[in-house]
């Protein structure tokens, strides 16, 4: 029988397999941040233990940098005692690290493809479970803890039980106006935030070939919102074609050999996964959520749903308080709840495709005098060719905030946060509780959908233009 | 890490569902750089109601928590484990956890059982209506018991040996180290390094 992306790969990385253990699998790449590696810095020290492979290993400072004023020290004490702990760890372990200021800091899942370093059929661990985003290039990815991350620092191994494999099968054609976001959004809301469990996920099918590379990163980056730890796409010439050129891409002969091994990977027609779910792209709509998981979203144009008409008790109980969290009342037309804040940004939604379709929507138009909207790229060459495209002439000439690179409003960790009670329409991947700021209220949107929403004032999509 | 045999203690009943990471601890608590220090961050949105149960004074000395399904979604933070073992639990018992989570908690100690919804529905009972219910987590014979009930549960033998001994994977893998450069022997070369840096 054929094997899996997911199998193959695997298989090609196992170091060791010894019955009743799990398998110890060599790990390629080895993205670091500020907040889930100093512990494991701490660990090798006491051990006194080295990094085995500084080569592969890359550190990008992210979640807590602020997006304003980025040449002072950051306001925040703690904050700044953390950046600079991964500084200094940095330096002691002879790691590659791309702090504030450098032009290769970014997201750590934006700056990966972009350095070329993020190749089909590698494993790639992270401190963040957004690390399946490095999957839409056909690589295995996903976020560790941070135990984990001292593992592969000293070791460049994981010892890994063997996930099951589940196909998302995604055909027809996307309608306009409905991006790879949705999709995603679509899925997660099918199968739920647990769905995914002990799974990869394959996304297959033509309106996933039909995707650019950064749609299929936005797809892969969320698949942990479905509870899976990893989601893959097989590379093909789109793939190909992006890596092509990057700065750490093959060159030369080992660029034949790479694209040798890389078109062997995708799965084998005869292969069999262990669940296959399907999904009609001609159906799909823009999407947004309404509650506190990833998984409480419905297409635009539906109403807030009734907690009261929900069978199973456990989803019922979660709608009713996330209702009550969120404000919302059973019945209202979400396009008709009023936005405070448009957030776009984030690992999810932070790249050039993204910037340049909300720029689309917006050129030459005013935002909402009613709220604000910050416009965050993901890394900071994201940034400069989004400014050599005129875009942040764009979002500055619309009344939007342009900013520097970072996790911004993603998560609460830095000075940009929503104010208790305050309502966004976010690009980013987690409506949780508090996510973007305590007491915030967070509805995931896709970057058209935000763009459309910062010009009316309520949750929009570009037809309501 | 600390071995883990069995532990008994009183248990407090967290029915809440979807309880992800930036509710078990949100960003704002993790820009510390040690271990320690996070059990102030535990559930903090929500302990700022007092009918929430951490802040019941019946339960106020529980190491044991019995939580709804998928609890521990999202981020990977381990310093989510890390604030529970702060606080002072030794066990999570619930129907079903996310993957990064139970990784991060049996790496650390921190025996996260699994049962059938079913019986964490009725310990829940059977804990609300006597708080001081003594409930024993043992793992050498895989079973939770109290009162005059025993729930077994099913955890892999590497695992358990592992918590049973305290031992670091790290220390376990590293005796293969030489395997391990064997493999690194025979990778591709087209494979890429961060290091010497490459410019555009």
């Amino acid at each position: 029988m054929g094997k899996t992306l997911a199998e193959k790969i695997w298989e090609d990385h196992v170091v060791r397999r010894a019955d009743g253990e799990p398998d110890l699998l060599y790990i390629d790449l080895h993205l670091i941040h500020e907040v889930t590696s100093p512990q494991a810095f701490d660990g090798l020290r006491l051990s006194n233990r080295k990094i085995r492979r500084p080569d592969l290993t890359i550190a990008t400072e992210d979640h807590n940098t602020p997006t304003q004023n980025i040449d002072q020290p950051i306001a925040d004490p703690v904050s700044r005692l953390q950046v600079d702990t991964l500084r200094k760890n940095c330096a002691d372990f002879g790691v590659r690290i791309h702090s504030l200021g450098d032009i290769e800091q970014g997201i750590v899942h934006v700056v990966g493809p972009q350095l070329g370093l993020t190749q089909p059929g590698m494993t790639i661990v992270c401190g963040d479970s957004h690390t399946s985003t490095h999957g839409a290039f056909g690589a295995l990815a996903f976020g560790i803890g941070t135990s984990e991350v001292e593992h592969v620092m000293a070791t460049q191994t994981l010892p890994l039980a063997r996930p099951k494999t589940m196909a998302i099968n995604v055909e027809g054609k996307l309608k306009p106006g409905v991006t790879s976001k949705d999709i995603i959004l679509a899925i997660i809301a099918k199968i739920g935030t647990g769905g995914g469990q002990g799974y990869v996920l394959e996304y297959r099918g033509s309106a996933i070939r039909e995707l650019s590379m950064e749609g299929r990163m936005t797809i892969c980056n969320m698949s942990i919102e479905a509870g899976a730890r990893a989601g893959l796409i097989a590379p093909d010439a789109t793939t190909f074609n992006y890596i092509k050129g990057k700065p750490h891409a093959p060159k030369g002969a080992d660029w034949d050999a790479a694209i040798a091994y890389w078109s062997k990977l995708a799965t084998d027609s005869d292969a069999k996964f262990d669940v296959e779910i399907n999904l009609d792209a001609n159906e799909l709509a823009p999407f947004v959520t309404w509650g506190t998981n990833p998984g409480q979203g419905l297409p635009l144009n539906s109403k807030v749903p009734n907690p009261a008409e929900i069978i199973d008790a456990e989803e019922r109980g979660a709608a009713e308080r996330a209702l009550v969290y969120m404000d919302l009342k059973a019945g209202t037309p979400l396009k008709s709840i009023k936005i405070d804040t448009v957030f776009l940004g984030s690992c999810t939604n932070g790249r050039i495709e993204d910037l340049r379709a909300a720029a689309e929507i917006i050129k030459d138009k005013k935002i909402a005098s009613t709220l604000r909207m910050l416009v965050v790229p993901g890394s900071a060459r994201v940034r400069l060719q989004a400014e050599s495209e005129g875009l942040d002439k764009v979002f500055l000439e619309a009344g939007a905030e342009w900013r520097n690179a970072g996790c911004s409003m993603c998560l609460g960790m830095n000075p940009d946060q929503l104010q208790p009670g305050e309502r966004s329409a976010s690009t980013s991947n987690r409506n949780f509780e508090g996510r973007q700021g305590k007491g915030g209220r967070t509805h995931l949107v896709s970057p058209i959908v935000a763009a459309a929403t910062a010009l009316r004032g309520t949750l929009s999509s570009p037809a309501d233009l | 890490m600390e071995k883990f045999i069995r532990h008994t203690g009183s248990a407090i009943p967290l029915r809440r569902s979807n309880v992800d990471t930036d509710q078990i601890i949100p960003a704002v608590y993790l820009k510390r750089v040690t271990r320690s220090g996070f059990e102030d961050g535990l559930f903090s949105a929500w302990r700022n109601d007092p009918e929430f149960v951490l802040n019941k004074p019946e339960y106020k000395n529980a190491s044991i928590l019995v939580a709804g399904v998928d609890f521990g979604t999202g981020s990977s933070r381990e310093h989510a484990v890390w604030a529970l073992q702060n606080y002072g639990f030794k066990a999570v018992i619930s129907s079903r956890y996310a993957d990064i989570f139970r990784g991060n908690s049996l790496k650390g100690g921190l025996l996260t059982v699994i049962l059938p919804q079913e019986q964490v529905e009725t310990l829940w009972i059977a804990i609300e209506s006597n708080p001081n219910t003594e409930v024993t987590v043992d793992l050498e014979s895989r079973t939770v018991t109290y009162n005059e009930v025993t729930c077994p549960f099913e955890l892999d033998d590497y695992t358990r040996w592992r918590l049973m001994e305290g031992l670091d994977d790290i220390g376990l893998t590293l005796r293969h180290a030489d395997v391990v450069t064997t493999f690194e022997e025979k990778r591709a070369e087209f494979k890429p390094k961060t290091l010497p840096v490459l410019a555009e």
